[in-house]
């Protein structure tokens, strides 16, 4: 029986704690007497049978008939999967994505189903390399259907593979993937690592254009979702639904399957990184003296193809299928299970080590608006109840947040780093003022269509993720950050935690209250 | 009273376009209202008004001139229509090349005031000739030719005493006591005569291969035409130097310290004798600086012999300086020296003296000790600053023998040209090329200093006291009222106060150094990219390698040769394109074009599907990777600005096809495609290379009705010279040293661009391992895993 997550209040005998700092990592002695660190709860066992689960769940789903009583010859079957955002890190092979799109294939061959498309749906993400897709799919399904065309991604600005299908009540435009609109059975394969993923936030986002992820991927919808992670209090979520009831109401049959992943999450001999440090016996204690000294001497570059090399050993912990309410519903209370701390009131301060990885940036850069992303976008939005850090408090992260990018993956966010951030770091008056022309600029459609490039206006959407955070705290300090782009980024670098918590003293004085969030391993805090 | 006596006269002035020139026309205007002048000035392109009014009247002289008129009823402007004409005209050539309408207004004049003459110290002799000793001459032939009689003021050089020690009194030298019986005719024959001789021998062959190569040397791989203009421009001045030379050896082998001095001798000597019926004044100032208090305190024209020595020494450019404690430094305002020549016009020429000189050593002396004591200490309390902000510390002066200083010298320039030297050899760019591009700025520097080291000590040894019996005389006869408008006493001036509180301020303001602590910000970047971006530009035109990606086409090849390739196959072919590459890369620097059409030929049997197919590939793997963001950005500002954006390129269009949506119009190398689908290997027609990449764009333009003035053009080495040349806004883009040279030179924007930090770094230009099957297929036209 996995321990579930705990708080330890830190006194003179707790060890030093361990932040992750990018590509790396340091020991930080919190202030006994008033501090906390969270710490996730272990990993879930996996499903023994997963194959068998995942033929159970399409045989028994929820709220909707059985996937082989909706097959019929001559049909169009569009199945349509999460991109290369999820997991983090990368699973190991195979993917749960091969093995349930593998098994939904299964029962369409039994069906004579002939009329495939398989699509990644990446909204406004950048394209998937083979090697991606061939990871995520696995080389069966692509040497199958990728040399025919039958294996793609979304593509959001190809007006001629879009399909506008009304509004809602509230007036938001919905533009999905026309051939998915258009299927007599749309599948969604999903992974659900955190509360936020999944539901009709699969189809309505996943699928989508710029024209109807505007409405919700903007400063003020982000900025009214108490958090992410809480469905019911996230305008985000309310907004996806909506527009799902327009995609119900015009006639498009989705099946969702959903997942949920334990939070097993770095092989050996990275392992330590999951334990809690006053556990850590002598050999974790080696590895981590290793590891760091190790990282000192490798340039970066290096160091960041070793981590994005790691392939996580987490595993599927659920599977579920059926009507996409129903089935998330199920998902919701499979994730919380697994990830939900308790913790009892606020504190002055937060802080998070920020690791090398986020949703944007698998193989590839953590540049410094990612970094913003990560902290104040994600870490801060794990919550359910009321923010980690009481309003007015402040945000310590620790990263060194260089002034790199990857040309090929990011180039809207170099200008948006040189333009944009340059002059303003309000979400709002950027949203006024440059949204549109990097929206609708040729040359990044050209990048986003043909290369891999995230679409020109992805940065704006990574700002706008902060929106909360940025509102709802004094002050955002990062440690050890490149002091250029800290203050580009609008926030106070820091040379060490203590300088840090003297520069906090400004805004929470003396002796702050202060919590750790422990991650990753993720987790989200039930804060009473 | 001179304003009376000059009233209504009309005065014609040569050499109004310089120093002294000037200042008696501001003079004139403003002190002497009733006169009207005639300017004769050589034309050149613009035509001689124009180039009066550019060169004489926007010259901040005229700034209390046009002030006092401001409130007048006939503003400046009106004043000149009235009182000035401005004659096409030059002393240089026989008759002065004036037109019969023009003849005939000179010919009205009252008085002349002969001021040309070609006074840089590194005149070529032949120039010096024709300007200084026949100049004077001709205008008294001339005057002669048309019968009338003028009074002719001619102004010359208290110098053509030539190097002596003790008092140089005021008469001709060739009744002087060191005459050396020397024939001015003979002496206009022997220049000329060496100028034909010097024409002939730059065009032997074995010259021009010099300056061909040293042309080479300094354009690198420009296009013939850039090549043929820059060898002749290193023939011209080579002839240049040489008859420089051969003008301070002349001048030094019987006893002048420069050409100016000999010729100017000569010119006095040959007009005594030419004058006929015209009467003669001459004035002979000395070395003439800024003015003591007309038009105001500290004006001064052009960077002249003194300042450039000053300012070295205040840079620390210059420690030391020749010359004795307690010899005497001959300065005189130049405003004192207008007054002189003025009253001596006003005189007229029955009771002006013959030869009256304008001098402070007889009777008001500057000693040299003085002048030095006063510079350093002014520096001391107001330093120059370095590019670094930092106050430079001027050196205590030593008081050295020439030699030595210039020895000092010469040692410093030979280490500044071998690092040069060992810099241009290197392939930089960017940052490093400006460093060595400041370097030979540098080196100028100290070239200048050396040379005006050269010149000024001989001047400092001429330790002749110019005798001015002749101007006090002029200065006593004249009423009060005239001595207080028209002050030409020597006496006159508190040296001291002189040198600290006018002079030094005026060299200063002059010489642009920087005189306030703190580092530079780039203002002068800022602006010119305003320029550059500014909506009136038309067109947009770039070149690709190293100027938008850091990248080549041996790259691109490169990638697409290995894409279908495996493993031991890669790494052969890496081994093999290593080991090519120090031939690829002397063969590009030669000749660009050829370079292509050499390289090109091993797409030879490529099958154009094939190619297509991983060109697609090309973009994001090769050029997206090595791309500079911030160029990337420039080319999408200009299109948000409206203009046109061209990319030209020598690279082959299928490479470049990914960059469209960036550009217009994209001009690139296109090879010629076999009946069967495969490329031949064969250029459809000439690369845009060199100067055919400037005659793209002005085609281009042409075609498109846009203006080569307002267009921008983005490159980043010399063999793009033709194509920056040929725009209104040139930009250096991550600039080879040679390139950083001439741009710094010509005041060209610099842009360094950099790839994305953090980016990834393929060691090696080869295509990423594609999957067994993938490798494995077949397209028209070849045999499978062709390699072409």
């Amino acid at each position: 029986m996995p321990r579930p997550g705990f708080v330890l209040e830190v006194d003179r005998n707790t060890p030093p704690i361990m932040f992750w700092r990018g590509e790396g990592f340091s020991l930080e002695k919190l202030p006994a007497g008033r501090s906390r660190v969270i710490y996730a709860p272990e990993p879930e066992k996996a499903l023994d049978d997963i194959d068998g689960a995942i033929r159970h769940a399409l045989l028994n789903p929820y709220d909707h008939d059985p996937l082989p009583a909706l097959m019929f010859p001559g049909m169009k079957l569009t199945i349509a999967f999460d991109d290369v955002s999820l997991p983090l890190p990368p699973m190991r092979r195979p993917d749960i994505r091969q093995r349930v799109i593998e098994a939904v294939l299964d029962i369409a061959a039994d069906a004579g189903v002939d009329d495939v498309h398989i699509i990644a749906a990446l909204a406004l993400h950048r394209r998937m390399t083979e090697a991606e897709l061939r990871h995520a799919v696995g080389d069966r399904v692509y040497d199958a259907f990728a040399p025919h065309g039958l294996l793609y991604q979304h593509d959001a600005e190809d007006p001629d593979a879009l399909e506008y299908l009304g509004a809602t009540p509230q007036g938001e435009d919905v533009e999905i993937n026309k051939r998915a609109a258009n299927s007599d059975l749309l599948v969604y394969v999903n992974i659900n690592l955190v509360a936020m993923d999944g539901g009709w936030k699969s189809t309505a986002t996943g699928l989508s254009s710029y024209k109807s992820l505007q409405h919700h991927h903007n400063p003020k919808t982000m900025e009214a979702s108490r958090s992410f992670m809480d469905q019911h209090k996230s305008e985000l979520h309310k907004s996806n639904w909506r527009m799902g009831k327009v995609l119900v109401d015009s006639g498009v049959k989705v099946f969702q399957i959903e997942t949920t992943m334990n939070t097993d999450t770095f092989p050996k001999p990275f392992d330590f990184l999951s334990k809690r440090e006053w556990e850590w016996n002598a050999k974790d204690r080696a590895s981590f003296i290793g590891v760091s000294a190790a990282l000192k001497r490798t340039p970066n570059r290096m160091a960041r193809n070793i981590f994005h090399g790691i392939e996580a050993p987490h595993q599927m912990t659920s599977v579920q299928a059926g009507e996409v309410g129903a089935v998330h519903k199920v998902t919701t209370e499979n994730v919380y299970r697994q990830q939900l701390v308790e913790v009892q009131g606020q504190t002055d301060i937060l802080t998070m080590g920020i690791p090398y990885i986020c949703p944007y940036n698998v193989n590839s850069i953590m540049n410094p608006i990612l970094v913003m992303c990560m902290g104040l976008g994600y870490l801060f939005n794990m919550y359910r109840g009321m923010p980690l850090v009481r309003e007015g408090g402040v945000v310590i992260m620790t990263h060194p947040t260089p002034i790199e990018f990857n040309p090929v993956h990011h180039p809207s966010y170099i200008d948006f780093f040189e333009q944009v951030l340059s002059e303003t770091t309000d979400p709002y008056v950027m949203s006024q003022k440059y949204e549109k022309s990097f929206a609708e600029d040729e040359w990044y459609k050209h990048l986003y269509r043909t290369g891999h490039a995230y679409h020109g206006v992805h940065p704006f959407y990574m700002w706008y993720w902060g929106s909360h955070g940025m509102q709802h705290c004094s002050r955002v300090i990062i440690v050890g950050g490149d002091v250029k782009a800290v203050r580009r980024l609008g926030f106070t670098p820091a040379s060490t935690m203590d300088d840090a918590f003297e520069i906090a003293s400004d805004v929470v004085g003396r002796t702050p209250t202060i919590s750790h969030l422990h991650a990753p391993p993720l987790m989200v805090c039930d804060v009473k | 009273m001179i304003a009376e006596q000059l009233d209504g006269t009309r005065i014609a002035i040569t050499g109004s376009t310089g120093f002294v020139g000037t200042a008696l026309v501001e003079r004139l205007l403003r002190s002497v209202p009733g006169c009207s002048l005639v300017l004769l000035i050589r034309g050149g392109k613009r035509g001689a008004p124009e180039r009066a009014r550019r060169e004489i009247f926007k010259n901040d002289a005229f700034d209390r001139l046009k002030e006092e008129l401001r409130e007048t009823a006939e503003p400046f402007d009106a004043m000149l229509e009235r009182r000035v004409i401005t004659v096409n005209g030059d002393v240089s050539t026989d008759g002065l090349g004036l037109s019969e309408a023009d003849r005939a207004i000179f010919a009205s004049c009252d008085v002349i005031i002969h001021s040309a003459a070609a006074v840089a110290f590194d005149s070529p002799l032949d120039t010096a000739v024709e300007i200084n000793l026949l100049g004077p001459t001709r205008v008294a032939q001339t005057l002669n030719d048309m019968n009338v009689t003028p009074h002719l003021v001619a102004v010359s050089t208290c110098y053509v005493a030539g190097n002596r020690r003790g008092n140089a009194p005021e008469e001709l030298v060739s009744e002087g006591p060191f005459d050396l019986g020397l024939n001015w005719r003979k002496e206009v024959a022997a220049a000329r005569r060496l100028r034909s001789d010097t024409e002939a021998a730059s065009r032997l062959p074995e010259q021009l291969r010099e300056f061909r190569s040293d042309a080479r040397k300094e354009l690198g791989a420009a296009g013939a035409p850039a090549l043929a203009s820059k060898t002749e421009h290193i023939r011209e001045k080579w002839c240049t130097d040489q008859l420089v030379e051969a003008g301070r050896a002349r001048a030094a082998s019987i006893g002048w310290p420069d050409a100016y001095a000999y010729t100017k001798a000569l010119g006095e000597q040959a007009l005594m004798e030419t004058k006929g019926n015209v009467p003669v004044s001459i004035v002979r100032p000395s070395i003439i600086e800024s003015a003591l208090a007309e038009p105001r305190p500290g004006w001064i024209r052009g960077f002249r012999m003194a300042e450039p020595v000053i300012i070295s020494y205040a840079r620390g450019l210059l420690t030391q300086f020749p010359g004795v404690p307690e010899g005497t430094v001959d300065v005189i305002p130049v405003d004192i020296v207008v007054a002189a020549i003025i009253a001596v016009a006003a005189m007229g020429p029955e009771h002006a003296p013959r030869i009256t000189q304008v001098a402070s050593g007889g009777i008001n002396p500057l000693k040299y000790k003085t002048l030095v004591d006063n510079v350093r200490t002014w520096f001391t309390e107001h330093p120059l600053y370095d590019a670094e902000g930092q106050p430079i510390v001027v050196p205590e002066w030593q008081f050295p023998a020439r030699g030595k200083v210039q020895q000092q010298l010469k040692r410093a320039k030979t280490v500044v040209t071998r690092t040069e030297r060992a810099l241009q050899a290197l392939p930089l760019r960017g940052t490093q090329a400006t460093w060595a591009a400041k370097l030979e700025e540098r080196k100028h520097d100290i070239e200048r200093a050396y040379e005006y080291v050269q010149l000024y000590g001989l001047y400092t040894e001429c330790e002749a006291i110019y005798q001015v019996d002749n101007l006090m005389k002029v200065w006593d006869s004249l009423p009060a009222t005239d001595q207080a408008a028209f002050n030409c006493d020597p006496r006159s001036v508190d040296w001291p106060k002189y040198v600290t509180t006018i002079h030094l301020p005026s060299v200063v303001a002059h010489a642009r150094v920087k005189s306030t602590p703190g580092k530079n910000r780039n203002d002068r970047a800022d602006r010119l990219r305003r320029n550059v971006l500014s909506p009136e530009r038309h067109v947009a035109a770039f070149d690709l390698e190293n100027t938008l990606i850091s990248s080549n086409v041996v790259e691109s090849f490169s990638f697409l040769a290995t894409r279908r390739l495996n493993m031991p196959e890669r790494m052969r072919y890496v081994l093999r394109t290593l080991a090519q590459a120090p031939g690829l890369s002397s063969m590009d620097r030669k000749d660009r074009a050829d370079f292509l059409r050499y390289f090109y030929r091993r797409y030879e049997d490529a099958p154009v599907a094939q190619i297509d197919e991983d060109s697609k590939d090309l973009l994001t793997q090769l050029i997206i990777t090595k791309s500079f963001p911030a160029g990337m950005r420039r080319v999408r500002e200009h299109r948000a600005l409206g203009h046109r954006t061209v990319l030209i390129t020598g690279a082959l269009d299928f490479a470049v096809a990914g960059l469209k949506p960036l550009f217009d119009e994209i001009v690139a190398a296109e090879m010629t495609v076999r009946p069967d689908g495969t490329y031949s290997g064969e250029l459809a027609k000439v690369p845009p290379t060199g100067e055919t990449r400037a005659q793209v764009l002005a085609d281009y333009c042409k075609a498109e009705g846009f203006l080569l003035e307002e267009c921008v053009a983005y490159a980043d080495s010399t063999s793009d010279l033709p194509l920056l040349e040929c725009v209104g806004f040139p930009v250096a883009v991550n600039p080879e040293t040679r390139l950083a040279a001439i741009a710094r030179k010509r005041g060209w924007l610099v842009e360094e661009w950099e790839k994305a930090p953090g980016g990834p770094r393929p060691l090696l230009p080869i295509g990423t391992m594609l999957s067994e099957r993938e490798r494995k297929r077949t397209f028209v036209g070849s045999a499978p895993r062709s390699r072409f």
